[in-house]
């Protein structure tokens, strides 16, 4: 089973936290890779806030498609950080040979696009490149996005932090949110798009548990919009789902839950805002999850969420200090990092809310 | 000595054939006054034995007369293997058996095509038995259990928009209604189907009734039963339970005016109103209702006159998919104030998904409910060669429909239900889950329904005397001395326990899929042992 975490820090963290969030939920063989996504960059990026940042791990052949294409659809690049790695022997790490963090200026003709439109060439631009290394089969690319990095690779989370200087705590990566899972896909192909956490157009999501509607949800969400493609793991479906609801129909995110986890049929009907509810459920029949899943997401705004399935059978835990919020599968994972925090103030989400974390660490519950 | 006579009928040419026992038989009469085809009478034989009973032979001759029971040979009152004689018989005298031999097929055309009611008596083998759910759910998604957590078993019925179609805006950070939207209502996902009274006995589809009122009253399970093309009883028309019932209109209008009479005096609104264009059980025909079984009361309830009522294989007046929607579909949603789902049934056929696909795409959003009658669906009364050459199983047709919906991004929208031959095995929850894992949002049924209120009739040519007026459980006729054999409390109890056992069964299936919801679309819990299927469906081929 994944284990899946996530920080929300007043001050920038840097990816060794999330380890140390995640390592001690380790069981058996479930560590088969590490995956992480950092929101609200800091370090080497400060500067960059507002400039997309490219992520993507490829061969040099790849390196070259990728710097021909954006070079085609001028995009400037203003800054680079090129990982160093340590190639220590022995290193479980099935690593590629180039991993790229680049931050680019939009195209000239962008100051005349609208919010809006620029998120669609981010969006355009990323699937085009996943396009062009997919087909020559070449490398992956995770997020172009301002403000966000991911880092996906197969093998073990230590040694892949290792192998990435994670452990060093340089200060070169560090975030104020950080959404992180150490696990591979150990029950089909191992693919490396198929690590969450995912992320589309700011949205960033990883879930837990078998979504037993996958194939109900794929073939709905395959025409609703074209960023929602891959389904190479079945957790995709929550963060297209919570992508369409929030950012497509511009629903209010409490409606996320009750698009993915619908009220039965009685309680609706006892309900005030039924006539809203029972359309959504019509409407939305497809996009129900009706598994054991829990769900970590980062908006766009950067404020974090978390909620699980209508019947709990995925647990998940939030902790908190003055400093910081950490989303987590298990409550020992949050034991490593915030030792000393007030456990009577631990929050396990029950199965008809959302918890949400704002800029400002503030916890709301929010009642279905 | 008697001769032979090529020509003559015997009971030898018959489709089953009396197997009498004299020694055990009382003459009480009961088989005889039972069978209402007429195809036993009580009969004399003479006998004549020759013995002897010395030690030289003195041959001694004796005649007599003995009553017995006797197999009429005739082409009309001929035996339909119901087994009503041998259920009467307090002896055990006496049984029909089925004559291999038989020759009537060949024989009795003399007056034109057979009619006769029941089921393709022709069709090899059901797609649903080489479907299995193959998908358990264990380890990373647990199975439920069936008896203890809680399952939502609602179907959709009625015209589902897209969710950027919803007039909803925000106010105040929630999202608040601001327009009509199409009436769709949540369903139990068991609809009981289209048999008109007439078809059946006012007894009998009044025992249908009985279950619907029961099970939704009491047991809390939103059965909805359409009336079949015949009208209603105004009385009902008038009631609070209008509202569990879904008012048929075919192209015969038998009914409408009753019921277009009793609009402004209802007192809530109908489930919903069904448009049968075709059927599964005769495809391109319209209904039958032989002049024997139009009684007095159904020429009352319907507005006609003694005599055959056929009606028209297509509703006059309709010339495309287009003008139907525009005049037939808007007519009846305008009838009832755009307030009550009015869905089309037709007849599976080859070209069912451009019927669906032209629906889907109609702009005024009111087809409700696609719903796909299959070959194996039952008939009052039907020319038997259409009963058993023509039609198109159900089960590739409801798949086929939800994959074109699915390849548009429009599954869901009008929901499918499928029918013809659910539960013809007797086993109609695993039928229906496998269908809705195929995409059909429910199933309907009807056949089940008459078998569980005692009708004997089955595919291999027994009975199927429904067109005759003659029915010998007093289901489908209107002969009152028929009827009474029907007791109605016991038959709605039967019913009712049925789909009581449906509902244990259909959670004993979404349990171990790990879903408390149905499984619409869910092919992904489905495999099939015959490759063939598989492809055909889509779902994973095992051995």
């Amino acid at each position: 089973m994944c284990r899946i975490g996530s920080i929300k820090s007043r001050t920038p963290i840097q990816p060794s936290t999330a380890l140390r969030l995640m390592l001690p939920q380790q069981e058996g063989h479930d560590n088969s890779g590490f995956a992480m996504v950092l929101q609200d960059l800091y370090g080497i990026f400060s500067g960059y806030k507002d400039k997309p940042l490219l992520s993507l791990s490829c061969t040099q052949k790849g390196a070259q498609l990728v710097e021909d294409y954006m070079d085609a659809h001028n995009f400037v690049q203003i800054a680079e950080w090129l990982p160093v790695p340590v190639k220590t022997p022995g290193l479980s790490i099935q690593a590629m040979p180039y991993y790229i963090f680049r931050n680019y200026d939009y195209p000239e003709d962008a100051v005349k696009m609208t919010e809006r439109e620029k998120e669609d060439l981010l969006l355009d631009t990323r699937l085009a490149l996943r396009k062009i290394l997919e087909e020559s089969g070449q490398g992956f690319v995770y997020s172009f996005w301002p403000d966000v990095l991911t880092l996906k690779e197969i093998g073990d989370p230590s040694d892949i932090a290792t192998y990435f200087r994670l452990w060093e705590d340089n200060g070169c990566l560090a975030a104020k949110s950080i959404v992180a899972q150490c696990r591979q896909n150990t029950n089909y192909a191992i693919v490396r798009y198929a690590a969450h956490p995912f992320f589309l157009q700011g949205y960033t999501l990883c879930a837990n548990g078998e979504n037993t509607f996958y194939t109900k949800n794929k073939e709905f969400q395959k025409s609703l919009h074209r960023g929602y493609i891959g389904f190479e793991s079945d957790s995709q479906c929550f963060l297209n789902t919570l992508h369409y609801v929030h950012h497509e129909l511009q629903w209010p995110l409490g409606y996320y839950k009750h698009v993915i986890t619908p009220l039965p049929f009685e309680e609706i009907e006892e309900r005030e805002d039924r006539e809203v509810l029972t359309g959504i459920r019509q409407s939305l029949a497809n996009l129900e999850i009706n598994g054991p899943n829990t769900v970590i997401g980062v908006l766009p705004d950067a404020r974090m969420i978390t909620c699980c399935d209508s019947k709990k059978l995925r647990p998940v835990v939030v902790g908190r200090d003055e400093n910081m919020v950490a989303i987590s599968s298990e409550v020992c994972g949050i034991n490593e990092i915030m030792p000393n925090r007030d456990m009577t103030q631990d929050i396990y989400p029950n199965e008809r809310e959302v918890v949400i974390i704002g800029n400002d660490l503030e916890v709301q519950r929010w009642r279905q | 000595m008697e001769a032979v006579r090529t020509q003559d009928v015997g009971v030898n040419d018959l489709p089953w054939k009396i197997e009498y026992d004299r020694d055990r038989c009382t003459m009480c009469g009961s088989c005889v006054a039972s069978c209402s085809f007429q195809a036993i009478k009580a009969s004399v034989e003479r006998k004549s034995i020759t013995r002897s009973e010395g030690r030289e032979p003195k041959p001694l001759h004796e005649h007599s007369a003995i009553p017995v029971i006797k197999q009429v040979a005739s082409l009309t009152d001929f035996c339909r293997g119901c087994g009503m004689c041998e259920k009467v018989c307090p002896n055990n005298a006496i049984r029909p058996v089925r004559n291999p031999d038989t020759r009537k097929s060949l024989l009795s055309r003399d007056n034109g095509p057979i009619k006769r009611g029941g089921r393709t008596n022709l069709s090899a083998g059901r797609t649903l038995d080489h479907i299995i759910v193959g998908r358990i759910s264990q380890m990373t998604d647990p199975s439920l259990d069936s008896a203890r957590h809680t399952f939502d078993i609602r179907a959709p019925f009625g015209r589902v928009l897209s969710s950027k179609e919803l007039p909803f805006a925000v106010v105040d950070g929630k999202l608040v209604k601001k327009g009509h939207t199409p009436p769709v209502q949540y369903i139990y996902p068991l609809i009981f189907s289209d048999m008109s009274i007439g078809a059946l006995s006012t007894r009998a589809w009044e025992a249908v009734a009985l279950a619907v009122g029961y099970l939704n009253e009491k047991c809390h399970l939103p059965v909805r039963m359409s009336s079949g093309e015949g009208g209603m009883p105004v009385k009902l028309l008038q009631s609070e339970y209008l509202k569990y019932f879904i008012i048929q209109i075919a192209s015969g209008h038998f009914g409408w005016n009753r019921i277009i009479k009793a609009i402004p005096y209802m007192v809530t609104d109908p489930a919903g109103v069904l448009i049968k264009i075709g059927q599964g059980a005769k495809p391109g025909d319209g209904g039958l209702l032989p002049s024997a079984k139009v009684a007095e009361h159904i020429q009352a309830i319907r507005g006609v006159p003694k005599a055959t009522l056929s009606s028209p294989p297509n509703h006059q007046g309709l010339y495309s998919i287009e003008e139907s929607v525009q005049k037939m579909h808007l007519s009846m949603n305008a009838a009832f104030g755009f307030r009550v789902p009015v869905a089309i049934k037709c007849a599976a056929s080859s070209t069912s998904v451009s019927v669906y696909n032209n629906l889907l795409r109609d702009p005024y959003k009111i087809c409700g409910g696609f719903f796909l009658d299959g070959i194996q669906g039952g008939t009052g009364a039907a020319n038997e060669i259409s009963l058993d050459h023509t039609g198109h199983p159900v089960v590739s047709k409801i798949r086929d429909c939800y994959l074109s919906a699915v390849e548009q991004g429009l599954q869901g929208q009008i929901p499918l239900y499928g029918g013809g031959g659910i539960g013809m095995t007797g086993n109609a929850a695993a039928d229906a889950f496998k269908m809705m894992c195929l995409g059909a949002s429910g199933v309907f049924v009807g056949k089940v329904l008459i078998q569980l209120l005692g009708c004997v009739g089955n595919e291999q040519g027994r009975c199927n005397a429904c067109n005759t007026g003659r029915c010998p459980t007093g289901i489908c006729t209107q002969d009152p001395r028929l009827v009474k054999r029907l007791d109605i409390d016991r038959g709605a109890q039967k019913i009712v326990d049925y789909v009581l056992a449906f509902d244990a069964e259909l959670k004993k299936l979404m349990a171990p899929i790990g879903n408390s919801t149905l499984p619409i679309g869910r092919s992904d819990a489905l495999v099939s042992t015959d490759k063939a299927i598989a492809d055909k469906l889509g779902i994973q081929y095992v051995c």
